[in-house]
Formats: structure tokens, sequence, C-alpha cells
């Protein structure tokens, strides 16, 4: 019985690990958002401000036997800005920072990816932001994959970047501890 | 000086309630332009969009007070010298001025309260958000009052240009009658 139980399992787990050589492309789920793109800036030095954009979109391709191979594209509205504080959002959304008006929409598309360690990745792109092209990294990690209850099946990551306010033309200078914000995307994408 | 508005001329309280309503339009309106250029480090960078918003609830507190006392004790009639087309030009540009100045102090009123938070007056007590949530309030708000607030200071600049043209031009009552002079 028991010797039967493992024989079974231990061809799932084959036939499992045979699916996954392939990489495969993942949406991020965004009608159930399990996804987030928060950033983080110090205010004066003395606390951290923490705001998230609300609506983006984006895929992955991901396998976890060749992490170089894989990809990441999100496109964010970023007009969505919220920090929860309307009259703050509306000085977000301005001229003074993200241009809204003007540059609707900031992406990102990575261009490659080098595995740094056990579930940590080093994924370099160009970020678009404030019409400003250029490359970042983004400190990703893997957080998990699997079958999820419902029939469908997850991987989720979460990753970091820091970014100077002043080279993406970001005009107003919120004083000298707040030059930099973090950007941490942590996403879920639904195996297509 | 009479308290209340006679036929032949303006009482002392439509004629504070007049001049306060326009030096407090055109203090807002350059606190308004120079409060949102400040630097984050200015000192007036937290008390100066307070001071405005106060300032512009106490002016709606003044508006109503004063549309209640058109009600009350009406206006003196236009004078008779005026022609028809004065007397359509004065009745719409007041009518507008009425109009604008709630429009601008509403749409104000929606920026700061859009996300449910009231507004402090002169940290004595605070005045509640009724409306929050629309979709892009505080940006539409914002826009709105924007272009509303050059609007209304512009019609009253028109406003103020009618008025020294009946004194100078003209050479009627208009101005005095509204300076406390009946003829
Ligand atoms: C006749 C009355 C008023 C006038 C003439 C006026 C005028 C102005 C002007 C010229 C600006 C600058 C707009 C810009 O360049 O972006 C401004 C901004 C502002 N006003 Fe008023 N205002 C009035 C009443 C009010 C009231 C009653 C409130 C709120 C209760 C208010 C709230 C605001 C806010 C929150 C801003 C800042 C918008 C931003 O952050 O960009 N205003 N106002």
């Amino acid at each position: 019985m028991l010797k039967k139980t493992l024989a079974t399992l231990a061809l799932a787990g084959s036939l499992l690990g045979a699916g996954q050589t392939l990489a495969a492309d993942y949406v991020i789920d965004k009608e159930g958002q399990h996804a987030f793109i928060n950033f983080k800036i110090s205010h004066l030095g003395y606390s951290w401000l923490y705001g998230t954009f609300k609506d983006f979109d984006g895929s992955f391709s991901f396998d976890a036997a060749k992490p170089e191979e894989s990809k990441v594209k999100v496109t964010v509205n970023t007009a969505s800005v919220d920090s929860n504080h309307a009259e703050r959002d509306k000085h977000l959304r301005s001229a003074d920072f993200l241009n809204v008006g003007k540059h609707p929409t900031a992406t990102f598309e990575s261009t490659a990816v080098k595995s740094t360690g056990e579930g940590t990745a080093e994924i370099t792109g160009n970020l678009t932001l404030n019409g400003v092209t250029k490359p970042v990294v983004i400190a990703a990690k893997f957080i998990g994959e699997g079958q999820d209850p419902w029939g469908g099946y997850r991987a989720g990551f979460e990753g970091s970047t820091k970014l100077r306010l002043k080279d993406f033309d970001i005009q107003k200078d919120l004083g000298p501890a707040s030059q930099e914000v973090e950007l941490i995307l942590s996403v879920e994408g639904v195996r297509q | 000086m009479q308290w209340h508005n006679s036929p032949a001329r303006y009482g002392l309280v439509s004629i504070l309630l007049h001049w306060g309503v326009a030096l407090t339009v055109f203090g807002l309106f350059g606190l308004g332009l120079w409060m949102v250029g400040l630097d984050y480090y200015s000192s007036w960078y937290r008390s100066a969009p307070a001071l405005h918003k106060a300032i512009g609830l106490c002016l709606f507190a003044a508006m109503l007070l004063r549309l209640v006392w058109r009600f009350l004790s009406p206006p003196p009639p236009l004078l008779d010298s005026y022609g028809p087309l004065t007397r359509l030009g004065a009745r719409l540009g007041h009518g507008l001025l009425y109009l604008g100045l709630f429009a601008v102090i509403i749409s104000g009123y929606l920026i700061s309260t859009a996300d449910g938070r009231g507004i402090e007056v002169f940290g004595l007590f605070e005045v509640p958000a009724l409306v929050s949530g629309l979709p892009n309030q505080e940006d539409v708000a914002g826009l709105v009052h924007e272009y509303l607030a050059w609007g209304l200071v512009s019609l009253s600049v028109l406003h103020a240009l009618a008025a020294l043209k009946h004194h100078f031009i003209d050479r009627d009552v208009t101005l005095k009658r509204m300076l406390g002079c009946s003829r």
C-alpha cells in the first residue's frame, strides 16, 4: 500500500518535472489582483512613505530549470498612483512628479536574467518612466509555484530596484534623504 | 449709514460683504498660485494651503449670508439711465459672478475631500467630506478649480472695469453707491 503510494508520487513528480522543462508563459493575475507594484520613499529621513500603482498588466515566461531564459514585461498606468492621500496623489500625477498627462504609461521589459543563487536572480531590463528610458536591474526572488485549488497553475516572484528620481527627470526635490525611490514588484502569474 | 439696502442705496451689510468678498477672491487667487509653486522645505508649504482652504470655506459662509441678505433686503434697482444692453450685461455678469464663486469654492472643496478627509478650519472645527471617491475626483476637481479660478478673476476684473466706466465715462452713481453714497 505504502509502496504503491510512493510509486504514484514519484510518477506524478517526474511528470510534473517533465512539464517544467518547457518555459511556460504566465499572465500576471490582474483579475484576482495577486500582484502589486509598490514604492517606498523616505519622508525627510524620518519615516517611509509607501504608495502603489493600482492599474498595471504584464506577463512573464519562466522555467525553474532554465531561469536565464525567463522574460518579463510590465506596463503600468501611471495615473493609477495611490498613496492614500488625494491631495498628494494629485501632486504625484502632476508635472512635478509623474507627469501622467504626458506620460500615461510606464513600462519595464527585461533584456537579460542572471541567476544569482537558489531562487534568486538579477533581471536587467529597460524601464521607461516619465518618458525616460534607462536600464535598471531588479533583484528578484522566486517565491513559489504549483497547482492552485481551482484548476490552474501559478508562479510568484518579488523583486525590487532603486531609482534616482533625477535620473527619470522627476523635478520636485523632496530633500537629501529622498533622492531615491524603491520600487517593489510582487507578482503572481497564471500559466497560460 | 443704514444696515439694510434701500431703493436709493446699498446698506452697510451689503457693502461690507461686497468688498470683503472682492478682497478675499483676489487674495485667494494670489495665495493659490503662490502656494502650488512652494518649495517642499518652505515653512509655508503646509500652512499656505491650510490657510487657502480655511479662508475659502469662510468665503463660502459669507456667500451664503450674501444670498440670504439679498433675499431679506433686496439691493437697489439698476439705474434708470442704463440702456438695454447695459442692463443685460449687468444682470448676466452679476449672475455669472455668483455662479463662478460657488463653482470655484465647491471644486476646491472637492479636491481636498476626494479621499473622505475633512477640512480643518483654523484648527477650530472640521468641515466633513460630503462627496468622495468619484472617479479621478481630485484631478477633475483640480482642473475645474484652476480654470474656473482664472475665469472668475478675469470676470471680476471686467466687473471692476465696468464700474470704473460707469464712474468716469458715464459719470453715474453706480460705483459711488457701492461705497455708501447715494448721489
Ligand atoms: C474664490 C475662491 C478661490 C479662489 C479664487 C481660488 C484660487 C485658487 C488658485 C488660483 C489655485 C491654484 C491653481 C493651480 O494653479 O493649480 C488654487 C488651488 C487650490 N485651491 Fe483654491 N481658490 C478658492 C477657493 C478654494 C476653496 C474654498 C478650497 C477648499 C476648501 C480651495 C482649495 C484649493 C486646493 C486644495 C488647491 C490646490 C490644488 C493643487 O494642489 O494643485 N480653494 N485655488
